[in-house]
């Protein structure tokens, strides 16, 4: 249940905002690499949990996965990999390296109307 | 409907902490290795005993993460090295904040390798990076040889796999657990990944592991030289 922590982190980035804005946020839009194994109920449940009494308490989240991208060596092409059947999708080939996870990213955040 | 767009990262203030601690590992030439497996593997007898064998070798230190109770960092304490306890109260890794503060409680300069032993959980604590040069993931036998296949994400991301209590396949029948099919599996999330089959507990094989340590202490300490 990493989820909490990273909960905690977000809603403390959420709060920032609405701030600044000086609204309520009513949704949330965010992205995660697979490297980062979010679980997309648990991190609801946890932003719930949290969140309750404060401005955030009404934020719905959406969450998407980015894939995890690796480098062929062998023909040098980057693919997205399964990791039930990690192998290059040109060669077949297993002789590669996974490339930087896509990062934990608050992308995009909507506020209510005056 | 307003709209605005972030694109902030969530957790960028545990990636600070992590970058300060790989900025002060470095500057003092101090190899860092984070550990992470189930509970149960073995991970202090695999350090109790590196730490006792490579005495005179090499200067280790510790910091031991549990949810609860200081148990391991009194095993740390009898080999005389250098440890720092921290309970997470309920969390299920380690944070780089929490790391930054036991840095600060280690006599670090004295040290050429800093082991992080994270809480018992093969999932949390491989999301978080807490400024380590590298990960270990222990299995032990007793787990089973589906983990790499079940749990991908810790295996792909490791420098070392170590293969502990193989001395508990000694007798036929006692654990089912195939070696070669953990291999297999390992290196086909992660083609690089050092492999050592060992015994914490009866010392088996335990000096390719040794070795690899004792290299790997050599290069930081050569690359991070100014």
């Amino acid at each position: 249940m990493h989820e909490m922590m990273v909960a905690q982190n977000l809603l403390e980035k959420i709060s920032e905002e609405a701030t600044k804005q000086n609204a309520k946020p009513i949704s949330a839009k965010i992205s995660c690499g697979q490297l980062y194994a979010i679980n997309d109920e648990a991190l609801c449940f946890a932003f719930q949990a949290i969140a309750k009494g404060t401005t955030c308490e009404s934020v719905e989240l959406q969450i998407e996965h980015k894939p995890i991208q690796a480098r062929c060596k062998n023909c040098d092409l980057d693919f997205d990999i399964e990791f039930s059947q990690p192998a290059c999708p040109n060669c077949g080939g297993d002789n590669f390296e996974l490339l930087p996870d896509a990062p934990l990213m608050l992308e995009e955040i909507e506020f209510q109307e005056e | 409907m307003q709209k605005i767009n972030v694109g902030k990262k969530i957790l960028s203030a545990n990636e600070q902490y992590a970058l300060n601690n790989s900025k002060l590992l470095a500057e003092r030439k101090v190899l860092c290795l984070n550990m992470i497996s189930s509970p149960g593997s073995g991970k202090t007898t695999i350090l109790t005993r590196t730490i006792n064998e490579l005495k005179g070798k090499i200067n280790i230190g510790v910091i031991e993460g549990d949810i609860q109770t200081d148990f391991d960092a009194q095993r740390i304490r009898a080999t005389e090295a250098p440890v720092v306890q921290i309970n997470t109260e309920g969390a299920c890794h380690l944070s780089a904040a929490q790391v930054a503060s036991a840095l600060e409680n280690l006599p670090v300069d004295g040290l050429d390798l800093i082991f992080i032993e994270n809480v018992g959980n093969l999932v949390c604590p491989s999301a978080f990076e807490l400024g380590e040069n590298g990960k270990i993931v222990v299995l032990s036998v007793a787990e089973g040889d589906d983990k790499p296949a079940k749990y991908p994400v810790i295996f792909a991301k490791s420098k070392v796999l170590l293969i502990n209590k193989i001395d508990l396949l000694q007798t036929k029948g006692q654990v089912d657990f195939d070696i070669e099919r953990v291999k297999t599996d390992a290196r086909k999330l992660n083609k690089a990944i050092e492999i050592f089959p060992i015994s914490a507990k009866t010392g088996e094989s335990m000096t390719t592991w040794y070795d690899w340590l004792l290299n790997s202490a050599r290069q930081t300490s050569c690359t991070s030289k100014r």
